[in-house]
């Protein structure tokens, strides 16, 4: 039989890939457009909690900027009376996603081509506090409860096996594996759209050399519409498993802090370094905590991650997968 | 030329004197309502709002003076707090409640230097509680000290008296909200023979899956849980999914809503909490508020959190701030009272059950009397149980007395370091 402490690891190290997973996600919306566009997208966590508030909103039958419709015209409008399907719910969600993305492009992006990154960030801070508020009015600042079915709490089965083999059942959450099977769905999925469809290449054209891909006929404004709905979705996805957890509230948007060392480490411009990242920071930040976390008081998961991410940043500064930058004078 | 001097001076006498007599009662409204913890400051802020709209509305005010009530944003923010101290303490501002433990630890040496009241409910520095040291400061009618010896109580009689031999883990928010009770729950624990281990968690507290592991590891017999915002639905969802026994997590009262035990649905039944108020929405008070307030179209909000937890505890806060001003026009035999004479109905003031009964709030909360000495109240708590069919709080004990004879020492000393760090002398001798 192995050591306690030993068994513990190894189940604190499942418990932190699994986390890992769900930092990805979160990552891999950033990466996404800051691949294609050059942009870093300050809002992604914004865009996460205004999919999860849409879909509650909709699947609930919630009627949209209600207190405000109330307020100006005297009417107790709350509710459209119906409840969605799970999956239709989603569907529309993610068609308001692309409207959304439409209008970024239509409304901040177009008016600022050209313009210097930071400018294009401060655009994106802009609209997060915009959409945080829009949000706010929308659907309301409440907590609301997010069911789209997904299973929750202890999985039985690996508790049992892992009983028999070590003596002590692993705690592994069946939402976590959902969300690991969702990611390997996703990068697969996203990986097979831009190697093998005609919009992917364009969108990895953009990402190689805006001017050249222009030159050849893309339509630059097509491309940044379609790499915001795909963040879009992302999006949503990294806010219905994250939103599960803890019900959909405004806190959600600050799960980009989470993604922040994830990039650092796995480099803003690759997908399987969102992946990578978000699995060594998650069991990184969880088996530190184990290790050391009793001797020196606890709580190091936040500061730990940046510090691991900061380490890899000395050796690699472009990140494990991302883009060498070379400049020659 | 010297008469239309003489009429303009008049005149501006004239409305000078009128707005003297007609001075507002101005009780700031440090909100937040937006940010990750805008869940819980929203009902609290409209709670607060409603029932001073409520006075106005009904009875004309408070001693027929207008409450207003300027709102504030401070996202629960300790810098923006400050700020909004700053913006609001001009317009003639009587009494602050920030609802953050943050923002309180900043204002208490400026409110000192001011001359204003602050009060902090359930929340705050807990040993501002002793008067001697704190003269503008009041947090009846409990404290986090109160109510963590109020949660040991609670646990030795469960346990026939005796903690000897137990676990107790505290999960607590990683800020000086969250460790108020670590100093109180150590002294307890040499008290009682218990074993305590402290998880700290950070803010905003979305992860907690390594703290629930250890919890799962060694398996405490309770946890006592010190959380504010996504921290509460996360960790009642993590205990729910390491099927921890939900009658053994009890949090403290900002730890107890709907929104909290909401998220995990049936899981969260049988989780606990501190209460340091009734639940339910079945007081006369609600009636009044329904009538004058929600349905006249003058509430804060729309009316949907009428009676829940968070808002009621907003609304206690109102009602004893008001019953304050109204002991200070009393003791000052002026409406118009100041910000000094309204300290002054703070620590005159006594809320009796009678008294409860004619505000609309039959055993509702603890009757209590403040004195020059005492700022802190009885310091006592019910606890409450999650419903999770009925979607309801369920108070399952009566009031609990705290262990006064180990908080006393705790008070005493760590008022007296702040008033030596503050340079101030005590008072009521």
């Amino acid at each position: 039989m192995l050591p306690d402490q030993l068994v513990f690891a190894m189940e604190v190290t499942l418990n932190g890939l699994m986390a890992g997973v769900m930092y990805a996600l979160v990552a891999l919306g950033f990466v996404l457009i800051f691949k294609a566009s050059g942009i870093f997208n300050y809002a992604q966590g914004v865009l996460a909690l205004f999919a999860a508030l849409t879909l509650v909103g909709l699947q609930n039958g919630q009627i949209p900027f209600a207190h405000l419709i109330n307020a100006a015209f005297g009417t107790d409008l709350h509710s459209f009376g119906w409840t969605l399907p799970a999956a239709l719910a989603i569907a529309l969600t993610a068609l308001v996603m692309v409207g959304l993305a439409w209008a970024i492009e239509r409304l901040i992006l177009k008016h600022l081509v050209n313009q210097e990154p930071i400018i294009l960030f401060m655009a994106t801070i802009g609209l997060a506090y915009f959409l945080e508020g829009l949000g706010d009015v929308m659907w309301g600042a409440d907590i609301k409860t997010l069911d789209v079915g997904l299973p929750q709490g202890i999985s039985e089965g690996i508790e049992a096996v892992t009983a028999e083999w070590f003596g002590y059942g692993f705690f592994i959450d069946r939402l976590d594996i959902v969300a690991t099977l969702v990611a390997a769905a996703l990068v697969a999925a996203l990986t097979l759209f831009s190697q093998y469809t005609k919009y992917g290449r364009a969108l990895r054209a953009v990402a190689d050399d805006h001017q050249a891909a222009l030159s050849v006929g893309i339509s630059l404004r097509f491309v940044w519409v379609l790499v915001w709905s795909i963040a879009g979705f992302v999006a949503l996805i990294a806010g219905i498993m994250w939103g599960a957890k803890s019900g959909v509230q405004f806190s959600l948007s600050l799960i980009a802090l989470k993604a922040l060392p994830v990039l650092m480490l796995g480099g803003f411009t690759s997908i399987p370094g969102a992946i990578v990242g978000g699995l060594i920071i998650g069991m990184g930040e969880k088996l530190f905590e184990f290790f050391a976390g009793p001797l020196i008081g606890g709580a190091t998961e936040n500061w730990f991650a940046y510090v691991l991410a900061l380490l890899f940043l000395v050796f690699r500064p472009q990140g494990l997968f991302g883009e060498r930058i070379i400049e020659r004078v | 030329m010297r008469k239309s001097f003489t009429l303009l001076a008049a005149t501006a006498l004239a409305a000078a004197t009128a707005g003297a007599a007609q001075a507002d009662l101005v009780v700031p409204n440090l909100s937040y309502r937006t940010g990750p913890f805008a869940a819980g400051g929203i009902p609290y802020a409209d709670g607060f709002q409603d029932y001073f709209t409520l006075l106005n509305e009904r009875d004309g005010g408070i001693g027929g003076e207008i409450v207003k009530t300027p709102e504030c944003e401070t996202a629960y923010n300790t810098e923006k707090g400050v700020e909004c101290y700053e913006a609001t303490k001009g317009q003639g501002a009587l009494v602050y409640n920030p609802l953050s433990t943050g923002i309180t630890y900043q204002l208490i040496p400026k409110m000192q230097a001011d001359g204003i009241t602050l009060y902090t409910p359930g929340y705050g520095r807990t040993s501002a509680a002793n008067g001697r040291v704190f003269e503008w400061v009041f947090n009846y009618p409990a404290n986090y000290w109160d109510g963590a010896s109020v949660a040991i109580k609670y646990l030795l009689d469960q346990n026939g008296g005796s903690l000897e031999g137990k676990k107790i883990a505290l999960l607590y928010h990683n800020s000086a909200y969250g460790k108020e009770p670590i100093r109180t729950l150590e002294d307890l624990s040499k008290k009682h023979g218990f074993t305590l281990s402290t998880l700290p968690i950070d803010s905003p507290g979305q992860e907690q899956k390594s703290q629930w592991l250890q919890v799962r590891r060694e398996k405490p017999d309770y946890v006592l849980f010190w959380g504010w915002g996504v921290m509460n639905s996360v960790a009642i969802q993590e205990a729910a999914n390491i099927r921890f026994p939900m009658e053994n997590f009890i949090g403290i009262w900002w730890s107890g809503s709907e929104n909290d035990v909401a998220p995990a649905g049936a899981g969260a039944n049988g989780y606990k909490s501190l209460t340091m108020h009734g639940v339910g929405a079945d007081y006369p008070v609600y009636a009044d508020l329904k009538q004058y307030v929600v349905d006249a179209g003058k509430a804060a909000g729309d009316g949907s959190n009428v009676g829940t937890v968070i808002y009621s505890r907003g609304m206690y806060a109102a009602m004893v701030i008001a019953e304050a001003i109204r002991k200070a026009q009393e003791l000052a035999g002026t409406s118009a009272v100041n910000a000094a004479q309204v300290r002054d109905g703070f620590e005159a003031l006594e809320i009796t059950e009678a008294r409860m009964k004619e505000l609309g709030l039959p055993d509702f909360g603890q009757p209590f009397k403040a004195t020059c000495a005492d700022h802190g109240g009885p310091g006592m708590a019910r606890i409450q149980q999650w419903d999770a069919s009925a979607k309801r709080w369920t108070l399952v004990t009566d009031w609990i007395a705290p262990d006064d004879a180990v908080l006393d020492p705790l008070v005493a000393a760590d008022s007296a370091a702040y008033a030596k760090e503050a340079g101030l002398s005590e008072r009521c001798n």
